[in-house]
């Protein structure tokens, strides 16, 4: 495809990309397709399934016995080679990479197996005993903080990590005199933007040195080289990353590959020799990171026409079960922008951080700007709901004023540039909201559930390195010395030929980089962006980069394509010198076009831009005396804007604030409650626009993610801290069928804080859509609560009215375990021919027990109420061996029994309780009757939630079927039913089926 | 994510295969499309010493049609029984359902037969197989034996099969004249296990049967009235109560049963009018 | 009958991308690692081994299948066709790639060889599918960067390209 630049400039437009060709013909190389060094070894992690448990002890003699085995690394090795990775707020917590004395989280690293393939490595893993002493967990950030709450970290004394309270203007006074207070609580839940290639890391280490050498599809360097440098204990230059050339998305989440780096550092260092991991997607779907979720209770002073005269903001954060860096960032990256697209002088804010029994958090698209503007958006339309007024006429009120650029916020943003209004009004007219409106008006009339919804947010972009600190309270920072800007890189090489490269510290992850760079720098020196080669990667030992370098905060853009312009500039200037020279005319009478340098004043007069370009290589004699060399220029580039906090707190906390605006239309079945999204409008402005097709991309992209969120997505913890949202079948990610196309619409308001006038875009639609989307159903439904997903079961939940009662079925028992967690429960009965003291008898001996508990490897007699059983266990073909200990208690002879037991092995841990009763039906028989509690954790819990109910009644029911069978057979006993299945046996047990 | 060690017999006919199943016995395991086998193995949830490959055996590669009865071989994939050009006149209800399950390129490997070994709760095959009232055709190396769809599923992934025994065929009896079929289903997304998945038959002489899926542990069936007539919605509430349906994470017990309720009407009622 | 047994690897012959290729596998080996791992053909990306993500997808016996739910001695005398075999000739992007690239129909590119995978699978075999069908298609497979609207754009594209030069052939 052929572009012909008309309007003689390349940024702006549309050009394919120089990425695609290698991508769309299996030549890009990401992590897991780069050659490997001679005698590479791989990783397998053993992970805890437990949320929360103190390690006994680890026992890796057979796993280091297990074929091709190198090495088995555990905590005690991490603590003895590497320091605790830095925490960024001051408490005394340690962070480790790797439990060391406690599992905090399913998923938690407990041990890196070495081995000379990923086969191997899974086998030995399986082999490293792990003995768990089982603690109660806490899943919930409001429960975390209740005083008899299970502490995580006990030198924290709680899960409170962190907690600052701000006040900006004055709040208490606007609350005061405010004719309505009006408020909202959220609850945000956990998801994340899932990358659909994994982690990878391969690490080496010379001992030699003392040095690592990391490759690795992480996104930075940024702030965090420096903790893992830090943890591995060598200086900077001893601690050598490097990325692939190609790195299949991240949206974030890349980030959380650090402390595999320095597991797989540590590993390379214990094995000898270099050590190579990709993550599965279970562990990535386990243990990866997520975004956080936040409990959230967000007030308003609010006069009668709608006008917002304060916020009052109670954030508790949820970081789950370490505080890793960045974090609490999300929490923090939006401070300046606390009141969002509106202007609203007085500020309160309280922020908690916590932790609990989940997987740490880190960043995710849209950082922090979800669960904002979730409740702000939200509240905007309750206010319009509860004064009676329109929503839009409500955010239209509270706009920033247009003209009043740049615009500081009450907590410090310096909004840089935009016209909202202006923004809002054409895309209400551009993208039909009048139309939308008689849809739902006729909808109604018709007596359909259609809803509009609306959003109005700020899209920060380009982050200083600064608001992190806005947690250290003034005193702190004023000790720990400030910190802020956010430098950005890229050096342009000239070769002996003429040719010109770039180079940036970027680390992209589909962005476009490449495509960009080559435009932007065409552009500057008058060349086809064809015959520009742009690096994007990143080598720590080679590149220029700084703490702020990496490719995060939708800085791409605005920071690093700005800098590569100033680069452009600078060399364009000293090449107009060399130019002068050779064409005999003033510096400032040289243009640069078309590939060669001419004079302006005569066309006719002029030189290849190869030849000027050259001269500092091949004449440097020949260079004016102005110019030192044009082989090679760096810029550094940070903006002035970007202060650290003040002793007020205020902070800046990002450059660019883009500006958003979203309706959309929805109609919800009332039979299904699956919500259908008749038309998505999203209008953005986002300053000046380098590239329409990769913009729209990204709002696309963006869009579909949050459309995940609102509609599909959950990472979702039972209240044991078991994870349930193990595979691709229970984390669900959108697919074509469920995303709509948006109707994208611009207004350009170029940054004046920018070297190319543009803004962040990627991360917008993540920040307006759950918050848009929620909105509209709230509005078809009529409901004020509203929790993400909204899953057609929850819409129809809130539509549902009384329920049909059955006439001859009995109903179910329907237990709602506590906190929303997941309890296995259930109950059955079976009549067998003995006595009840026979039966009694039996359950009381280990040798029978060990007869006919099914798949029994051996029972022991621990004491008179304590067994420990070997069981192989399984229904279909999903069948595992596990240890089960089990305990007797509320010893009633013959009456009852309570079984307490516990179990753990490779596909992971149960632990359950049952009481069974004996009642004598006389002639010798017995009626044994059971009931169940039961919770299991681990992997079976993780990947096969669909089936794990069915599955637990298979499980439990084996053993009161065998205990039937062994005391004489039941009444429809298995012994009439030769070779039928398990389940069949134990549908007859429990009385002919349910 | 990587598979337990096993032994892997790559069979060239039927006696090779029972001969290799019959050695392994509760050990082994058949693969033929490995759709549903090879994710557990990868997640090591299944881990079988001996799998037995039957999907080069050619006479397990056919569908046939036999005395009223569509008889779909072990070896016979997803797509080739949705491109059988037959299939939409002789077993609609099959026609309609197929599309549901997984994706295409996972029907393009995936076999019917396996589909009804796996035995998910959800899955639509085995629920199909249900309200057609079909048979499974089972062999081991010294006998056969046929049982029919509510004998052999007996819960969540557990069937009949015995060891040594592998499904050597199902059959599906074909469309009879003057009979209407449906099917629905509701998911959370294309492709997705079944929330509750539906299929209706409406009979020449007005009875109906109603199969569901995705909420007890195996597909349940029950007969039917006209939906118009007084105890239709009775019964139905009834069955829907019947099929114990649990909370879990992508749907609510009530969810379930509602579905029961308003998607069981609507596809016998679909059957209904597709009779005529 | 062919016995393979765990402690081993085997030789498994097949054909990919138009040539024969002999390799040896353990029993258990994935397709995915054989293709990747042992015979240098990275272009075909694994996403989530279990058959959900897509990424994998290649052509075998001319129909999508996912090359995680394979295993390596399934592959016995099949022809397999990877992204490495859709090019016209190296550097020639088919009319389906490149219609990707016009439309901007990838961004990080991970999901997209699996995407052409099937979409070159379904336009070789329903020249004439609807727009329906190719998102039925599509549906099997995850993206995370672009939303899909640009796929479905490109892969009609493709379809009308394909079809115009079908007319002229």
């Amino acid at each position: 495809m052929t572009i012909n630049p008309s309007a003689g400039r390349w940024t702006g437009r549309s050009v394919p990309r120089v990425e695609d060709a290698a991508l769309l013909s299996g030549r890009a190389r990401f992590v897991d397709d780069l050659p490997t060094a001679a005698g590479t070894l791989y990783a397998a992690i053993v992970r805890s399934p437990h949320g929360h448990a103190d390690i006994r002890s680890i026992d890796v003699a057979d796993a280091m016995k297990s074929a091709g085995v190198a090495a088995v690394v555990t905590g005690d090795d991490i603590r003895r080679l590497t320091r605790s990775m830095t925490v960024g707020v001051k408490a005394d917590v340690e962070c480790w990479p790797i439990a060391t004395d406690r599992v905090r989280y399913v998923g938690e690293p407990v041990a890196v197996v070495v081995a000379a393939d990923r086969y191997l490595a899974e086998d030995a893993a399986e082999k490293v005993a792990v003995d768990y002493a089982v603690l109660p967990a806490v899943v919930e950030p409001v429960a975390a903080l209740s005083g008899d709450a299970p502490v995580l970290h006990p030198s924290l004394g709680g899960n409170l990590i962190n907690e600052r309270r701000f006040s900006y203007g004055d709040p208490d006074g606007a609350f005061a005199s405010a004719a309505h207070r009006i408020g909202i609580d959220v609850t945000y839940p956990r998801n994340s933007c899932t990358p659909i290639e994994t982690y990878g890391v391969v690490a080496s280490y010379d001992p030699g040195e003392d040095a690592y050498d990391i490759l690795a599809n992480f996104q930075g360097p940024f702030s965090i080289h420096a903790v893992v440098a830090r943890a591995l204990n060598v200086p900077g230059n001893r601690m050598r990353l490097r990325t692939p050339p190609s790195s299949g998305g991240s949206y974030g989440i890349k980030q959380g590959v650090f402390p595999y780096m320095i597991l797989m550092g540590v590993a390379a260092r214990i094995a000898g020799r270099p050590v190579k991991w990709i993550e599965d997607r279970l562990e990535h779907l386990a243990a990866s990171v997520s975004a956080t979720n936040r409990v959230t209770r967000l007030e308003a002073a609010v006069e009668p026409d709608g006008r917002i005269t304060a916020l009052s903001w109670d954030q508790i954060e949820d970081c789950g079960a370490h505080l890793r860096a960045p974090e609490p960032a999300t929490l923090y990256r939006m401070h300046g922008n606390m009141t969002g697209a509106y202007a609203i002088d007085n500020l309160a804010i309280r922020n908690r951080v916590v932790l609990t029994n989940k997987t740490p958090t880190g960043l995710n698209r849209g950082f922090g700007g979800p669960q904002i503007y979730f409740p702000l958006e939200r509240l905007m339309q309750r206010i319009a709901r509860e004064l009676g007024l329109d929503p839009l006429a409500v955010i239209r009120r509270n706009l920033v004023p247009a003209g009043s650029f740049p615009y500081r916020t009450a907590s410090g943003a310096l909004l840089d540039s935009g016209d909202y209004q202006a923004a809002l009004d054409r895309a209400v007219e551009e993208g039909g909201l009048d139309e939308l409106t008689r849809r739902r008006d006729e909808a109604r009339a018709e007596g359909r559930l259609y809803g509009i919804g609306l959003a109005a947010v700020v899209e920060p972009s380009v982050s200083n390195m600064g608001y992190i600190t806005t947690v250290l309270t003034p005193g702190q920072r004023a000790n720990a010395g400030p910190k802020n800007g956010a430098q950005a890189t890229a050096t342009i090489a000239i070769d002996p030929l003429g040719a010109v490269s770039v180079k940036v510290a970027s680390v992209p992850q589909g962005q476009g980089h490449r495509t960009v760079l080559s435009q932007v720098v065409a552009d500057g020196l008058g060349l086809d962006p064809a015959a520009i080669a742009v690096v994007a990667d990143v080598d720590t030992g080679r590149d220029a980069w700084s703490i702020a370098s990496g490719n995060y905060s939708s800085r791409f853009a605005p920071a690093v394509a700005g800098a590569a312009k100033l680069a452009a500039d600078r060399l364009r200037a000293k090449l107009a010198e060399v130019a002068a020279g050779q064409l005999n005319v003033a510096a400032a009478d040289v243009d640069f076009s078309g590939g060669r340098a001419l004079s302006r004043s005569n066309p006719d007069n002029s030189v290849s831009f190869a030849r000027v370009a050259a001269a500092a290589h091949w004449a440097p004699g020949t260079l004016p005396g102005s110019v030192d060399q044009t082989i090679r220029e760096t810029v550094f580039w940070t903006p002035e804007q970007l202060d650290a906090p003040n002793a007020e707190d205020e902070v800046n906390s990002s450059l660019c604030h883009g500006f958003i605006f979203d309706f959309c239309g929805v109609e919800i079945d009332r039979r299904t409650g699956e919500v259908r999204i008749d038309r998505y409008v999203t209008m953005h402005d986002c300053g000046t626009i380098l590239h329409p097709a990769m913009v729209d991309g990204q709002v696309r992209g963006g869009f579909a993610q949050a459309l995940g969120a609102a509609l599909l997505e959950e990472f979702a913890y039972g209240a044991d801290g078991s994870f349930r949202s193990g595979t691709l079948a229970d984390y669900l990610i959108p697919t074509v069928m469920e995303v709509p196309d948006p109707v994208i619409l611009h207004y350009e308001s170029p940054s004046p804080f920018t070297p190319l006038g543009a803004k962040g875009v990627g991360e917008g639609n993540c920040m307006s859509t759950p918050a848009c989307i929620a909105n509209a159903v709230a509005d078809a439904i009529g409901a004020d609560d509203l929790v993400l997903p909204l899953s057609p079961s929850r819409i129809a939940g809130l539509l549902a009215g009384e329920e049909p009662q059955p006439k001859v079925t009995p109903k179910p028992a329907e237990k709602a375990a506590p906190g929303g967690g997941r309890k296995l429960t259930g109950e059955g009965s079976a009549d067998v021919a003995a006595s009840r003291e026979d039966v009694w008898r039996m359950l009381l001996d280990p040798a029978t027990l060990s007869a006919i508990i099914p798949g029994s490897h051996g029972v022991e007699k621990v004491s008179d109420t304590r067994f420990t059983a070997d069981v192989t266990l399984g229904v279909g073909p999903v069948k595992g061996r596990y240890k089960a200990d089990i305990e007797l208690s509320d010893l009633d002879e013959p009456n009852g029994v309570t079984l307490t037991g516990r179990t753990v092995g490779a596909l992971g841990s149960g632990e359950g309780s049952g009481r069974v009763t004996l009642e004598d039906l006389g002639g010798g028989r017995t009626r044994i009757a059971y009931s169940y509690e039961a919770a299991i954790g681990g992997k079976v819990a993780s990947v096969g939630g669909r089936l794990l109910d069915g599955a637990a009644r298979v499980v439990i029911g084996q053993f009161f079927k065998a205990l039937a069978t062994h005391a004489g057979g039941g009444r429809a006993g298995a012994g009439n039913m030769p070779g039928a299945g398990l389940f069949a046996r134990l549908r007859a047990l429990i009385g002919g089926g349910r | 994510m990587k598979p337990a060690p096993f032994d892997f017999v790559r069979a060239d006919s039927l006696g090779e295969a029972l001969e290799a199943l019959h050695e392994a016995g509760d050990e082994a395991r058949v693969i033929a499309g490995g759709q549903s086998l090879v994710p557990m193995l990868n997640m090591r949830l299944a881990r079988p010493s001996v799998l037995v490959d039957v999907m080069r055996i050619r006479e397990l590669c056919r569908i046939e049609e036999r005395k009223g009865q569509i008889v779909v071989g072990a070896a016979v994939k997803q797509v080739e029984l949705e491109r059988w050009s037959p299939l939409a006149a002789l077993l609609p209800l099959v026609a309609s359902a197929l599309p549901w399950v997984g994706h295409a390129q996972t029907r393009s490997r995936g076999t019917v037969c396996g589909s009804l070994a796996h035995a998910d709760p959800s899955a639509e095959l085995p629920l199909a197989l249900l309200a057609l009232g079909g048979e499974v055709h089972l062999r081991n190396r010294r006998k056969k034996r046929v049982l029919p769809a509510s004998a052999f599923f007996m819960g969540m992934m557990a069937t009949a099969v015995e060891p040594g025994e592998m499904i050597e065929a199902v059959a599906f009896p074909s469309h009879p004249m003057g009979t209407g079929t449906a099917f629905n289903e509701v998911a959370r997304r294309h492709g997705d296990f079944a929330i509750v998945a539906c299929a209706a038959i409406a009979r020449a002489d007005g009875t109906n049967r109603l199969a569901v899926g995705g909420v007890a542990d195996t597909p349940q069936a029950i007969e039917l009235p006209d939906p118009a007539d007084d105890g239709f919605e009775d019964a139905l509430n009834e069955f829907a109560w019947s099929l114990g349906a649990r909370d879990d994470l992508h749907a609510s017990a009530r969810y379930r049963r509602d579905l029961v309720r308003s998607l069981g009407r609507q596809t016998v009622e679909e059957a209904i009018a597709w009779r005529s | 009958m062919a016995k393979l047994s765990r402690e081993a690897s085997h030789e498994v012959r097949f054909r990919l991308n138009g040539r024969n290729v002999t390799a040896q596998a353990p029993a258990r080996m994935l397709l995915t690692d054989l293709l990747r791992h042992v015979l240098g053909e990275t272009g075909t990306h694994v996403g989530c081994e279990h058959g959900v993500c897509g990424a994998c997808t290649v052509q075998l016996d001319g129909e999508p299948v996912r090359a995680c739910l394979m295993l390596a001695a399934q592959a016995e005398g099949a022809d397999i066709r990877t992204v490495e075999g859709l090019e016209l000739a190296p550097g020639a992007l088919s009319p389906l790639q490149a219609a990707f690239r016009e439309h901007f129909a990838l961004q990080c590119g991970f999901c997209t060889a699996g995407i052409l995978m099937s979409l070159d699978a379904l336009l070789e075999r329903a020249p004439d599918a609807s727009e329906e069908t190719i998102r039925e298609h599509l549906s099997g497979h995850l993206c995370r960067c672009t939303g899909y609207t640009p796929i479905v754009k490109a892969a009609l594209a493709a379809q009308a390209q394909l079809k115009e030069e079908a007319a002229n052939a």
